[in-house]
């Protein structure tokens, strides 16, 4: 039982890392349905560039908080006008390669920049925070990083439900040509979505590397965990990702516990092929409905 | 009929013959006659043996590029599983041939139609899904597929891989760079051939016509499950076949190479060759062997003079990077790919003096 309940609230942390990790993904695809390959080289730069500014330049960690946030929505500025805006109205796999292309340019360069080896944040979370009850405990790691994760969402329902920038975005991902038509800026709303996706991606990629450490390959590997998740969810539905990623977590953590060890890298791939096949559009995804 | 004529200055085409045809001009039939004379009888003579195992990589690269292309550029059903499926023929083939004692031709063969089959399974999620689901689909494949080849150890041997007997065929010894490059080419030739042939045909049509607007080629009575199945299981083949060929020309293979990155390289071949274009196939896997190789020679290029020997470790990931920046760089300023570029050049050719 203790085993189980372990297992359990270990599964409950890493599936909230990805749905945390999926929200980003979900933002891009909700507002400019680009199926965002280089999702997990985001995560690593936001991760590195707070590595540098905590432990290399041994800035304050909110100042270094704060930069990296700054720094991650400039990125996705930057990413959107210059690689993503050319293509605008291009055929799908060229986008989809397009992130691809970035993918491979990023972990290139991440790797040229920091090399192959595990990195460590200096230990600046409160050990208050950290949760013992009776034989089950809780790293102070994973309490944070549910804090941090409730208040983004908290912050982005709000963006998205009562901002005039997230009603503009919402209406773009609802209906491009008639939200042109009303007046929203379409190429904006583009370049805000990836400027928020960054930083969300930055988030996650921060508390990923408190958890994990910081190794651009295994924060790359976590780019592609999100599909399982957003296919699970639903693709464009931000509560969509949140359950699905924690119904992965548990699938993985369950499968690596009772199963076997090797199983829980592609179990989330199984389970993703099956709902494909049941249920396309996933748990709380719209259903597209096509006319020739 | 001889047709030894020039190209008119215009579109004067009358029949629906002239329009599919693929000489316009017998000029064309003759240089292609010729260039494949000097492929198969003066390459081999005047390249030595690293040049000739880059030429052998890129006809097996091609041969695979060619099945993609047939299923992306033509079909329009992404896949990101066609490293796995590649992959999947030369376990097939190693299996078959220090398993079973198959002979070369054969376990080359039964290699793409195992390949055929496995590629229809997971082609099957097609009946429901297409673009992005499809493609999302199919990367599940690609690690499924990779996740079996390294865990079945009783049929795989597991991360210790296979060692291949030498090849050979009619009782000729095939293990040197010089017999293998004949066997690539006719095989890539053929291959080659059968793909141009297959998409003038009605069963070509119906992949074009899915690919434009699958639901308007349903309702012109096309069964569009059966075509996609079609399509992915040719696509495959030619993937498994293109694998059989390196699993026997490598001699030893582990499930290392199959990854994600193998499909990648070959959707960005297919993408800077042209999509829908079987020229552009081949274009692209020239480009990406070359690059690689070009890559890889600067890394120990670097790596050899005596400046940069402290950074040369930390330069080999630079590779990814411009392979990354290449595939980007096409997609923004040439997006039709390499095919478009020889067009305008040889169009710019024949046009000159008086281009408009």
């Amino acid at each position: 039982m203790e085993f189980f309940i372990q297992l359990l609230i270990n599964g409950l942390s890493i599936g909230f890392l990805y749905a945390l990790s999926a929200l980003g993904f979900v933002m891009i695809f909700k507002s400019s349905s680009v199926l965002n390959f280089a999702h997990g080289e985001l995560l690593a730069i936001g991760a590195f560039f707070f590595l540098v500014l905590s432990a290399w330049a041994k800035l304050p960690i909110v100042v270094c908080f704060a930069l990296t946030l700054a720094g991650c929505f400039t990125l996705g500025f930057v990413i959107e006008r210059l690689f993503l805006r050319p293509l605008i109205g291009e055929a799908l796999i060229e986008v989809i390669m397009l992130t691809v292309g970035l993918a491979a340019m990023f972990k290139g360069l991440m790797l040229f920049a920091f090399g192959g080896n595990l990195f460590r944040y200096p230990d600046f979370l409160p050990q208050a925070l950290s949760i013992k009850w009776g034989a089950v405990s809780i790293p102070s790691v994973y309490v944070a990083a549910v804090i941090i994760g409730l208040i983004f969402l908290g912050v982005f329902g709000f963006f998205f439900k009562y901002s005039s920038q997230g009603i503009y975005m919402r209406s773009v991902a609802d209906h491009q040509p008639a939200a042109l038509s009303l007046g929203v800026h379409v190429r904006r709303v583009f370049a805000l979505s990836w400027a928020i996706a960054a930083v969300v991606c930055a988030m996650s990629g921060i508390i990923l590397g408190i958890m994990q450490g910081i190794n651009v390959h295994e924060l790359s590997a976590v780019g592609l965990k999100v599909f399982p998740v957003v296919i699970l969810g639903g693709l464009d539905s931000i509560g969509g990702a949140i359950v699905g990623g924690v119904i992965i977590g548990l699938l993985e953590t369950f499968t690596g516990g009772y199963l076997s060890t090797s199983l829980r890298e592609v179990i989330p791939y199984i389970v993703l092929v099956l709902i494909l096949l049941i249920k396309p559009y996933g748990l709380f995804g719209s259903v597209e409905i096509e006319r020739v | 009929m001889p047709r030894l004529r020039f190209r008119p200055c215009g579109n004067f085409k009358e029949r629906y013959e002239e329009e599919i045809t693929i000489f316009e001009t017998d000029f064309g039939r003759v240089w292609l006659w010729v260039g494949l004379a000097l492929l198969l009888l003066g390459v081999p003579f005047i390249a030595g043996p690293y040049t000739l195992y880059i030429i052998n990589n890129i006809g097996i690269a091609g041969i695979g590029a060619i099945g993609l292309n047939i299923l992306i550029g033509y079909t329009g059903q992404i896949s990101l599983g066609h490293g796995a499926f590649f992959g999947v023929g030369a376990y097939s083939a190693a299996i078959l041939a220090s398993k079973v004692g198959c002979p070369f031709g054969l376990s080359v063969l039964a290699a793409g139609v195992v390949t055929a089959m496995v590629g229809m399974i997971f082609g099957m999620p097609s009946v429901r899904l297409k673009h992005l689901y499809l493609c999302i689909a199919t990367l599940a494949g690609q690690f499924i597929i990779e996740y079996v080849l390294v865990n079945w150890e009783s049929l795989t041997e597991g991360a210790e891989g296979i060692i291949l007997p030498e090849a050979s065929l009619f009782k000729l010894n095939l293990s040197s760079d010089r017999a293998f490059f004949w066997v690539v080419f006719v095989c890539f030739a053929i291959l080659c051939w059968m793909a141009v042939n297959l998409i003038r045909s009605r069963y070509g049509r119906a992949f074009v016509a899915i690919r434009d607007n699958d639901l308007a080629a349903e309702g012109m009575g096309i069964p569009i499950f059966r075509y996609k199945l079609l399509s992915f299981g040719i696509s495959s083949f030619y993937a498994g076949f293109a694998g059989g060929l390196w699993a026997y020309y490598t001699m030893s293979i582990t499930p290392e190479p199959f990854t994600l990155f193998l499909s990648i390289q070959y959707i960005a071949m297919i993408i800077i060759g042209g999509l829908g274009s079987i020229p552009g196939a081949v274009f692209g896997a020239l480009f990406i062997t070359m690059l690689n190789e070009a890559l890889s020679w600067a890394t120990e290029y670097m790596m050899n003079v005596g400046v940069f020997a402290g950074g040369a470790l930390t330069l080999a990931p630079l590779r990814e990077f411009v392979f990354g920046l290449a595939i980007v760089l096409f997609l923004i300023f040439e997006p039709k790919g390499l095919a478009e570029v020889w067009r305008i050049v040889r169009s710019s050719f024949r046009l000159w003096p008086f281009s408009y």
